[in-house]
């Protein structure tokens, strides 16, 4: 009996939570299906009389969304490949392949992870406005073709592969080449997919430098895109949460379809690029144990 | 092909690997990381002719002196101080209640993490939407409880409130399934002991539970801190591009961004981002020191 109050307190709380948590997003599709009269009646309407679906495609058609949209999958798409890769590459190079000043190399990446990106921004913008890349999609894609971060997720993954694999390839003729792209990427393709799909989270909500490094509309992607309509849509707020709903669909799709697994992957990635971090308190842990 | 011993021949090879990750990072990670540091010692700097007067102290001398730059590091602090203590303690209490149940716990988990997966700008539109003073989701809530109307976004005093509200909001599902991985890392039979020994649930959660979670907390702790110090998209877009009433909400990334993008400062913005820079380390280095220190103290009681 005890047990079943203590329980129901749990999922009690729980609700509540996820209530706070969800509660933006209902009141955003609430919104987005109202008139603007009735969005901004006194006191608010929770069910709206009439649905107004007519917002999602007038908003889509009040900015250039179709462009967005296409820029944002272009930018997303081959950043993401590229990441992709030019970390596996140099994951496999730092697994299974000897060279002088290896430990020293990777050192030096690893702790390019420390340095906050934003540190980054404007001697970036300087180099892009020297290479009169400014305003073009090159300096959207360009810088992104790579990162560590993934790299070094890789690593861990291909250096957990049995070591008798990759010599019994080579014996049998293979070259690394071959043993990379058809031995070692097939048999980490869940490390590999996860990585991908956190570049992907991170590269379709990115912001700053999409906002930063281009002026015409023709290379704005979604998030940039939607905060300039913000301007034009002033105080009809059910079209700018239609606009809203539009913006953030695809990816909660792809979370929808893929969430537990988006879960594990991002958290696995995560935990294990804060391993090295860790280190000196979970050593204290262990001595306290062993006392 | 097997080599135990690296040769020139094996360098070049690898070189051919690593030549795509390596060239970018150089040019756009390591290079700008050293021209930051340069660039904030610039004086008389012309950006269009690329044109260096001389190198010195000036530019942190303007921050020192600057009253928008002490607002933001202000700002920012206050921000990270708000943000930081309430999301790690909400996540490890979501944490422990999701670990307590089976049922539907695939569920919440999913609910819990949604904001982190959805675009920032996006959603702090939609808390701009919520914020609204008179039409606002917000406020007629806080009218059910007898709260009169606050103008979140207009009034200096409660817009600062309004942006730490959004960070909580934001990253608090990622603190949660971080905090269940860190409780399924727990060994099981630390548990089995202590029921044998009879231990309380309370002690179960002091003695047990939160020292084995320090490690976890510790990278949840970091993250959050890390996080809300470059916090910029959500001021940007809750504020459709200003700082705030009275830049009440300018934080040292947007002072960055307003410095470099907006009135073409960049010496000073590459200072202020240094400062950035060296703030976040050192508030690294002094969670770990304090969650060290508190592990030893734990230890050192028994």
């Amino acid at each position: 009996m005890k047990q079943f109050v203590k329980n129901g307190i749990s999922y009690l709380l729980l609700t509540l939570g996820a209530l706070m948590l969800i509660l933006p997003f209902i009141w955003m599709l609430v919104t987005s299906v109202q008139t603007p009269a009735a969005a901004l009646a006194v006191p608010p309407v929770w069910l709206p009389r009439s649905l107004q679906w007519t917002n999602y495609i007038q908003a889509w058609h009040a900015a250039p969304f179709t462009r967005y949209l296409l820029n944002s999958v272009l930018v997303t798409g081959t950043t993401t490949i590229g990441q992709l890769v030019t970390s596996i590459l140099a994951a496999f190079a730092f697994t299974h392949l000897q060279f002088y000043g290896r430990r020293i190399l990777f050192a030096l990446l690893i702790s390019t992870m420390m340095v906050p990106g934003e540190l980054l921004l404007i001697p970036n913008f300087v180099t892009l406005a020297h290479l009169h890349w400014l305003d073009t999609y090159a300096a959207l894609i360009i810088p992104w073709l790579t990162s560590v971060f993934a790299m070094f997720a890789l690593r861990q993954a291909f250096a957990a592969q049995p070591r008798t694999r990759y010599y019994a390839a080579c014996i049998d003729g293979a070259s690394n080449w071959q043993y990379l792209w058809q031995i070692l990427v097939p048999a980490n393709r869940t490390t590999i997919a996860a990585v991908a799909i956190l570049q992907t989270i991170g590269a379709w909500n990115a912001f700053m430098w999409p906002l930063i490094v281009t002026n015409s509309e023709l290379l704005w992607t979604l998030p940039v895109g939607l905060t300039a309509f913000t301007s034009d849509a002033g105080t009809n707020y059910p079209l700018l949460m239609a606009a809203t709903v539009l913006v953030i669909l695809p990816l909660l799709l792809v979370y929808l379809l893929l969430q537990k697994y988006i879960i594990t992957g991002i958290t696995k990635a995560k935990l294990s690029a804060g391993a090295g971090r860790q280190t000196p308190t979970t050593s204290t842990i262990k001595r306290e144990n062993i006392i | 092909m097997i080599n135990a011993k690296p040769t020139l021949r094996s360098t070049l090879h690898a070189l051919l690997y690593l030549a795509p990750l390596l060239l970018i990072t150089a040019t756009f990670t390591i290079w700008p990381v050293i021209n930051s540091f340069l660039m904030s010692c610039y004086t008389k700097y012309n950006y269009f002719t690329d044109h260096v007067g001389a190198l010195g102290g000036a530019d942190f001398v303007y921050l020192w002196h600057d009253p928008d730059f002490h607002l933001a590091v202000r700002n920012t602090l206050i921000l990270v101080g708000g943000v930081v203590p309430l999301t790690v303690l909400l996540a490890l209490g979501a944490a422990l209640l999701l670990n307590r149940i089976n049922w539907l716990a695939g569920f919440f988990q999913a609910l819990y993490f949604l904001p982190f997966v959805t675009s920032t700008v996006a959603l702090a539109l939609v808390w701009n939407w919520i914020f609204h003073r008179d039409n606002g989701l917000l406020n007629l809530l806080l009218s059910w409880l007898g709260i009169a109307p606050i103008d979140w976004l207009n009034d200096p005093r409660y817009s600062l409130l309004a942006l730490i509200i959004v960070c909580i909001w934001r990253g608090l599902g990622f603190s949660v399934i971080l905090f269940l991985a860190g409780l399924n890392n727990i060994d099981q039979r630390y548990y089995q002991a202590a029921s044998i020994d009879g231990a309380s649930s309370g002690q179960i959660l002091r003695q047990i539970t939160l020292p084995l979670l320090t490690p976890t907390t510790v990278l949840i702790t970091i993250n959050a801190i890390i996080a809300n110090f470059k916090v910029f998209d959500q001021v940007y877009a809750l504020f459709h591009g200003s700082a705030g009433p009275a830049n009440a909400d300018l934080t040292m990334m947007y002072y960055l961004y307003q410095k470099f993008y907006i009135e073409h400062q960049y010496p000073v913005a590459a200072a202020s981002g240094v400062i950035l820079f060296g703030l976040i380390v050192s508030l690294t280095a002094l969670s770990f020191w304090y969650f060290h220190r508190r592990s030893l103290r734990l230890g050192g009681g028994r």
